[in-house]
């Protein structure tokens, strides 16, 4: 399917759609729009405990979409850190700065009037280019993918997963200095 | 076979997303999930290209389990962040943390 | 391969549907009530509670869960090594894979004393 015109283009796209709608497609569909729907329930949600729990939703849409392009081991690990231990830490987080639940704090800006042209803005620069660029990129087919991403780990990339232990560790340091209760001017 | 465009369009989509959560939240824990959200999509990019370029290199997966590394180590020291205002001022609005602000 | 993830996809809509089913068979079965008095308690017949749910936590939690949140990490690189390691050592690479990982646990498990030390892991 040849892009030149975006507006021939986006009239072949929809045909195309019409036409080899696979049961790969559908399944993209469905979970991409589970992904944007609950993504957007994140940002407009008026109690930001609803909009956390909403949070766990698009993790598991992405985790499916790494399904779809066959990152399994990927997929695993956004399942594994994102929902298992990041959801949970900003759980804990909301929990400790506990007066966000009341109801007369106001958690969202009214400057949302500035932020949707900015954010349009973006996204109209960003699917352009998208739309635009010819990309001519055909998948091949994939086979597992832990042992390669091993091997990468074990070879080339050595030093930055060294690294990331260490960019870990100051993360422990840092957040515990931050986080720790100070028994000498905290009374409760 | 799905096509390359529909991923980067649902990146671009999902990193739109989460500007709009930055921007328009007044909580700190909210603009931090909608950080979150930005890099999700940055790591689809990621791992749509490394399916359509280098099916068995992968360095885009590499680079996405460095992200989600990063994005855990933003994520504690930012909430510890968030804690430690709220510990101290007792609100973690943005709008209202102005002490710096001299 | 596409077909396990077919079962995934069965598993997931499976287990959406019987949670969907079991509370719709419960909101048919069940007795219309008003919600007053000991009906409208968290719980019917046990303790009740002493304030609102949303009180605030210990930091101490919080601190838990970013430990948590590290050594989970550290298994998103543990895994895949666990599994190239025998290649590597048919490559004849298995102890320079080997002390590669023991040094990148041993550098997390500072920051597991630093806490230690700091009397953060107390549960007082």
């Amino acid at each position: 399917m040849p892009f030149d015109l975006h507006s021939i283009n986006l009239f072949d796209m929809g045909k195309q759609f019409v036409f080899t709608l696979t049961l790969q497609k559908i399944s993209f569909l469905a979970v991409a729009f589970m992904t944007f729907a609950s993504a957007v329930a994140v940002v407009t949600m008026k109690n930001i405990f609803h909009s956390l729990l909403f949070l766990v939703l698009t993790f598991l849409g992405v985790a499916g979409i790494y399904l779809l392009l066959s990152a399994d081991f990927l997929a695993a690990v956004q399942v594994l850190v994102y929902i298992g231990a990041i959801t949970v830490l900003i759980m804990f987080a909301l929990m400790l700065t506990s007066k966000l639940m009341a109801k007369r704090v106001s958690q969202t800006m009214e400057q949302w009037i500035v932020a949707l042209p900015v954010t349009l803005g973006i996204l109209v620069v960003l699917i352009r280019l998208v739309v635009l660029n010819p990309w001519g990129m055909k998948a091949a087919p994939a086979g597992p993918t832990t042992g390669i991403i091993g091997t990468s780990l074990m070879t080339k990339y050595l030093l930055p997963f060294e690294l990331a232990s260490i960019v870990l560790l100051v993360a422990v340091v840092g957040a515990i200095l931050l986080a720790k209760e100070d028994k000498s001017d905290d009374p409760s | 076979m799905i096509p390359l465009e529909w991923y980067l369009a649902l990146a671009a989509v999902l990193f739109c997303t989460g500007i709009f959560g930055v921007l328009t939240r007044r909580n700190a824990i909210g603009i931090l999930m909608g950080i979150e959200l930005m890099l999700n999509a940055a790591n689809i990019n990621l791992v749509a290209f490394a399916r359509y370029m280098h099916p068995t290199i992968l360095t885009g997966h590499i680079f996405a389990i460095f992200v989600i590394t990063i994005a855990a180590a933003e994520a504690a020291v930012g909430l510890a962040i968030i804690i430690s205002i709220y510990r101290n001022i007792e609100l973690i609005n943005v709008d209202k943390i102005n002490v710096m602000k001299w | 391969m596409q077909n396990n993830y077919a079962y995934i996809a069965l598993f997931a809509t499976i287990g959406v549907a019987f949670t969907v089913a079991t509370m719709w068979v419960s909101w048919v079965v069940r007795p219309t009530h008003k919600r007053t008095g000991s009906k409208a308690e968290p719980y019917e017949c046990g303790e009740l509670p002493i304030g609102n749910a949303w009180r605030q936590f210990k930091a101490g939690y919080y601190i838990f869960a970013l430990l948590f949140v590290v050594f989970d990490v550290e298994v998103a690189f543990i895994f895949p090594w666990a599994r190239v390691l025998r290649d590597m050592k048919s490559a004849g690479l298995g102890l320079f894979a080997f002390f590669e990982m023991m040094v990148f646990i041993a550098i997390l498990l500072v920051g597991l004393a630093y806490a230690w030390r700091k009397g953060v892991l107390k549960w007082d």
